[in-house]
């Protein structure tokens, strides 16, 4: 295979289960083991497992800890109490998005940020440039195996191989010391999925045998090994964006649609004057849901048209395997983002009509 | 192992073509290209009588992922188009050298069969790509 690439150390099982192995960022990760549409149904309606151990994870630790991520942060971590973790984008001082992450406090000293893979290097720059006070902060990527557990029968798989009552985790909660068939893990219910399930840390050694026991338990609820293709299709039906497509440290968190991971009346924080502006004013740009109307599937960098004018160009899109239908996450200036409003969308030579609408397109019932 | 058909010619663009008599060919995409593509969503097809140019391409096969070009493997006229496609495209995937055929076109100059591939050659040629 390609030289250079990064492996998971759950690389020596994917042709096992039939991975297509692909370049993603600098890693060797499978984009499908068997379909990407099998895969994406099975979360959908049973439950999917995905090595996602390609993640970066930074632990922050001391007294100061709070004040710095507060500073860091869009959202509000002084709203975390303990085992309780939030989603919050971060930003440079004009709004441009750093990365989007994940915090996870384990005490008022100690917390867990997982950052987007191919923005590990960048990010832990950006936390050492910023450091203030008594924190210290570690990167321990290359320690921490990552797993995700995603669909409706996610807690009934995991919990054959726990005694925890896997239902005390509620959303956006974790415990840090969990047992998974002896194995110790931090389970967290969250995911880039738009179902309800499990992301599940724990150490590069232990992660093959976790990979198996699960997909072993899983066995009666026919769940399937899921791979990065999947992964994207899923998030994307949730309106969950991509750091890279939705985000960029040209776009801000308002112009994503991401307000209201924004808080404002927090304090200080990097970003704020621009974002606080953004929020009050209106942003001149907004992601917005397309739709097709004419044939054709809008994919990533596509130009938006409106007339002649070039109004943004296609984030992500596909065609959703839930609706079956073709469409896309568009970032366009806002006066043409009112739903129901024809655009055209410049597919290779040629303009193809399609409609704003309404996200996400995929809500999972409650 | 992808399959291959002893009895068609291949291009290396990963089609394949049928001589079907009456200086006629179908064309379709082989079951390397489709299993390399994954779940095919969308097709976009010529019509009827448009011409096609040797390496041109005429269409696109859409997967979840990805957008691939369709390269005509000779130069001709296009007499049929598989229309079923645009409502089935996964018949690609399903029946890449049956049912997911995609044109018959009516060849320019027959000699550019010549160039196309056998299937020991087309075999050896996508061995080197894997």
């Amino acid at each position: 295979m390609v030289e250079g690439l990064k492996r998971t150390p759950l690389y020596p099982l994917y042709e096992k289960y039939g991975a297509k192995v692909i370049d993603f960022g600098g890693w060797e990760l499978p984009v499908q083991f068997t379909s990407i549409l099998e895969e994406h149904q099975a979360v959908r309606e049973r439950a999917g497992l995905f090595d996602v151990s390609h993640m970066g994870e930074v632990e922050v630790k001391g007294t100061d800890a709070l004040k710095y991520i507060q500073k860091l942060i869009t959202n509000d971590a002084s709203k975390l109490v303990d085992g309780k973790a939030l989603y919050s984008p971060m930003c440079y001082p004009d709004g441009g998005t750093v990365d989007d992450l994940l915090v996870y406090r384990y005490s008022e000293n100690h917390y867990l940020l997982v950052i987007n893979a191919s923005n590990i290097d960048k990010d832990y720059n950006w936390f050492e440039e910023n450091l203030e006070g008594d924190v210290t902060i570690k990167n321990i990527s290359d320690q921490v195996a990552q797993l995700a557990l995603q669909g409706p029968l996610a807690e009934k798989v995991l919990q054959k191989l726990t005694d925890l009552d896997l239902s005390t985790i509620k959303f956006f909660h974790f415990n840090s010391d969990v047992k998974l068939d002896g194995i110790k893990a931090l389970v967290s219910r969250t995911g880039y999925t738009g179902e309800d399930g499990f992301e599940i840390y724990l150490s590069n050694e232990d992660a093959p045998k976790l990979w198996e026991k699960i997909l072993e338990a899983g066995k009666e609820e026919n769940i399937l090994p899921c791979g990065l293709g999947a992964r994207d299709t899923l998030r994307f039906e949730a309106k969950l964006p991509l750091y890279g497509q939705e985000l960029s440290e040209n776009i801000t968190p308002i112009e994503a649609g991401l307000g209201f991971f924004v808080k404002l009346d927090k304090g200080e924080f990097i970003g704020r004057g621009v974002l606080a502006d953004q929020k009050e004013n209106g942003a001149p740009r907004k992601l917005v849901g397309i739709e097709m109307i004419e044939r054709g599937i809008p994919r990533s960098h596509y130009p938006v048209y409106v007339g002649e004018e070039v109004i943004g160009e296609v984030t992500t899109g596909t065609q959703s395997p839930t609706l079956k239908k073709n469409v896309g996450l568009a970032l366009i200036k806002s006066e043409y983002a009112d739903i129901g409003n024809e655009l055209f969308i410049g597919i290779r030579n040629k303009k193809v009509k399609a409609k704003v609408v309404n996200t996400p397109f995929y809500k999972r019932g409650k | 192992m992808s399959e291959i058909k002893q009895e068609l010619k291949y291009s290396k663009e990963h089609e394949w073509v049928e001589v079907i008599g009456d200086n006629k060919v179908r064309v379709g995409i082989t079951d390397y290209a489709q299993n390399a593509l994954g779940d095919i969503v969308f097709v976009e097809l010529p019509e009827v009588d448009d011409e096609v140019t040797i390496n041109d391409t005429f269409g696109s096969v859409e997967s979840v992922k990805a957008v691939s070009d369709i390269y005509s493997p000779v130069s001709g006229t296009v007499v049929e188009v598989n229309t079923s496609l645009e409502d089935s495209p996964e018949l690609i995937n399903e029946d890449p050298y049956g049912n997911g055929w995609i044109v018959v076109i009516e060849l320019n100059d027959s000699s550019e069969l010549d160039e196309l591939l056998s299937s020991e050659e087309y075999e050896t040629f996508i061995k080197e790509e894997e």
